[in-house]
């Protein structure tokens, strides 16, 4: 799938401003950005939902304009799955096989016993989508879409109805299962956790733009403009480079030998679990944060400290 | 609070036990006695006004008056739900097109239903603009038919189909039209099996709401329909002026009231049971 210079100019304002991005077969990507950056409009011009004001969408080298959602071969799972509450399971996956009309009804019926299989919802054929949890609604949703081969499935932001703790085993469920069917995933999230641990390429997004397309790694490690480096993880600022919490080390006594070092004084400190974020004011009134593992962090570790980093763990300068 | 309670709810059992259970006995205890000469009830009592309603005569007039409801309701069916869906998918105007749904109730029904009759009948309207068009040389019997009385109740009634139905339509969430556009279902399929079954508690709202005052309905029939198109409204009506038959009335009116209290238990109860 390839998006060419994809605009949607609504009267008030640009939602999607020139977009281009191309998607390879079978690839997870991931587009990411704060709520009003313009991800969910792109899916739902990919979906049909929406006409774009200018540019073009191609699926398999072909221009889909002019079509509607019910002629591209992609389809969608919705933020909050949108299944339809009068039919079992089983109906609702079969509902886009039976608009195709192409299978017989007991080819039908084959593929999403397969299909319900594969999302590990056997058993529940029957029952209605209000009588099942919201883990398996999720995955009757990708079954729902899944059964029909699409050249691309846009997930719009799939996770963000479960709990949290359920949230995280959903991921790597959805991962592995994108990599049996081989399917090109193209997921909306405003959660950096998902699109780095997820994604092979990610796109980050911000007001209709795209700042910058990569591997998790790439642009975590070397973002190309500020937004994209704050947008995935936090960052220090100091003396105009950038480095990350996990990057800057304490001590009382400042390292001997380092070139980025820094005298800070401690105002105060987070205690996350696995980790603690100390936050600390430089002698110049610039703020910074360090994480640090729980047990090399000491309640006492307060007032005067030093902070220093290793140059190769800075940020690449960003050209604004 | 429990005293609060018995404060605020006092005045309202009072209304209900004046306005409605004490004319409820006096209708029931009217059903039970004979008839006055000149109007009115005397003893002694007797059960003969209930039997006399299995009478074929007034059987024929149950009959017609079933039919005329069931057409109407259906025709309201299919005039409101275009008109409920409109106005659920509308975006800015919907306050407005909701009060122009309600705007007929500004007027006196009976007025409106004056108006009716100043539209249809042989010098009306309808037929002296198709005349002077020379589309017709004699009048259309517009007027004083059954015809004539379903349009009545569809005119009357409409707002009572409508109003659930887009309340109904209203909440569906928009995602599932569009999951379904998505899964290859053209509008049409989209409408047919997905809107349609989610609005179906709209429906049988709307449907009770119109079938049940359609069926009671005398007004209407007695002004549009002219003397022909008798229905179970007209006949408790001519019980209580010109028959001078009190207890019948009461006995057909109570009996009309259980038929239509049992279709509503009925209805209920089904749904309750798809609802599980």
């Amino acid at each position: 799938m390839e998006l060419r210079a994809l605009t949607k100019h609504y009267s008030t304002h640009h939602a999607v401003n020139g977009i281009s991005l191309a998607l390879e077969r079978g690839e997870f990507f991931s587009l990411i950005g704060p709520s009003g950056c313009g991800k969910t409009t792109t899916l739902r011009l990919i979906a049909g939902f929406e006409t774009p004001t200018a540019g073009e969408i191609l699926l398999n080298g072909k221009s889909v304009a002019g079509m509607k959602p019910y002629q591209r071969n992609v389809s969608t799972v919705f933020q909050n799955y949108a299944l339809f509450p009068h039919l079992p399971v089983s109906r609702n996956v079969a509902f886009g096989l039976e608009r195709r009309g192409r299978s017989s009804s007991s080819a039908i019926a084959d593929k999403v016993r397969n299909v319900l299989a594969l999302v590990r919802l056997e058993g529940k054929e029957d029952r209605l989508p209000n009588q099942i949890s919201g883990g398996e609604r999720q995955r009757a949703a990708l079954a729902r879409s899944l059964v029909l081969e699409p050249d691309v499935l846009l997930l719009d932001e799939p996770l963000s109805a479960l709990d949290p703790k359920l949230r995280k085993q959903v991921r790597s469920e959805l991962k592995s299962l994108q990599r049996r069917v081989g399917i090109t995933f193209l997921f909306i999230t405003h959660d950096q956790e998902e699109a780095l641990s997820l994604s092979d390429r990610m796109a980050v997004m911000n007001h209709g733009k795209i700042e910058q397309a990569g591997s998790p790694k790439e642009i975590y490690q070397r973002p190309k403009s500020r937004f994209a480096a704050e947008f995935l993880g936090e960052v220090n600022w100091i003396g105009g480079a950038g480095i990350r919490p996990e990057s800057v080390r304490i001590s009382r006594d400042g390292p001997a030998d380092a070139a980025r070092c820094f005298s800070a004084t401690v105002t105060g400190s987070t205690y996350l679990g696995n980790c603690v974020h100390v936050q600390m004011r430089l002698a110049d009134g610039a703020s910074c944060i360090a994480q640090v593992p729980q047990r090399e962090f000491h309640r006492e570790a307060s007032g005067a400290v030093h902070i220093w980093w290793n140059a190769t763990d800075e940020l690449p300068p960003i050209e604004e | 609070m429990r005293r609060l309670r018995i404060t605020f709810l006092t005045p309202a059992a009072l209304v209900t036990l004046a306005l409605f259970a004490i004319p409820m006995g006096i209708v029931v205890a009217y059903s039970l006695l004979s008839r006055g000469a000149y109007g009115g009830v005397v003893l002694p009592w007797t059960l003969d006004n209930y039997s006399r309603v299995f009478d074929p005569l007034y059987g024929q007039i149950v009959w017609r008056s079933l039919w005329i409801a069931a057409v109407s309701t259906l025709l309201c069916l299919v005039l409101g739900f275009p008109i409920a869906l409109y106005i659920a998918r509308a975006q800015r105007r919907r306050a407005l097109l909701l009060n122009l749904v309600m705007l007929p109730f500004w007027t006196s029904f009976l007025i409106r239903t004056y108006a009716w009759m100043f539209l249809l009948r042989d010098t009306g309207l309808v037929n002296s603009a198709l005349e002077s068009l020379h589309l017709i040389r004699n009048p259309l019997p517009l007027l004083f038919n059954d015809g004539a009385v379903i349009l009545g109740l569809v005119y009357g009634y409409l707002p009572f189909m409508v109003l659930p139905l887009y309340a109904t339509l209203e909440k569906l969430d928009p995602a599932l039209i569009d999951a379904a556009q998505d899964l290859g279902a053209t509008p049409w399929v989209t409408l047919w099996k997905i809107v349609v079954p989610l609005s179906r508690s709209g429906m049988l709202a709307g449907g009770l709401l119109v079938f049940i005052p359609c069926l009671g309905a005398y007004l209407t029939p007695d002004l549009l329909g002219g003397g022909k198109s008798v229905m179970v409204g007209n006949l408790v009506q001519n019980q209580f002026t010109t028959a001078r038959d009190w207890p019948f009335g009461s006995a057909v009116s109570l009996l009309l009231m259980a038929a239509v209290l049992l279709l509503v238990l009925r209805i209920l109860g089904r749904r309750e049971q798809t609802l599980l």
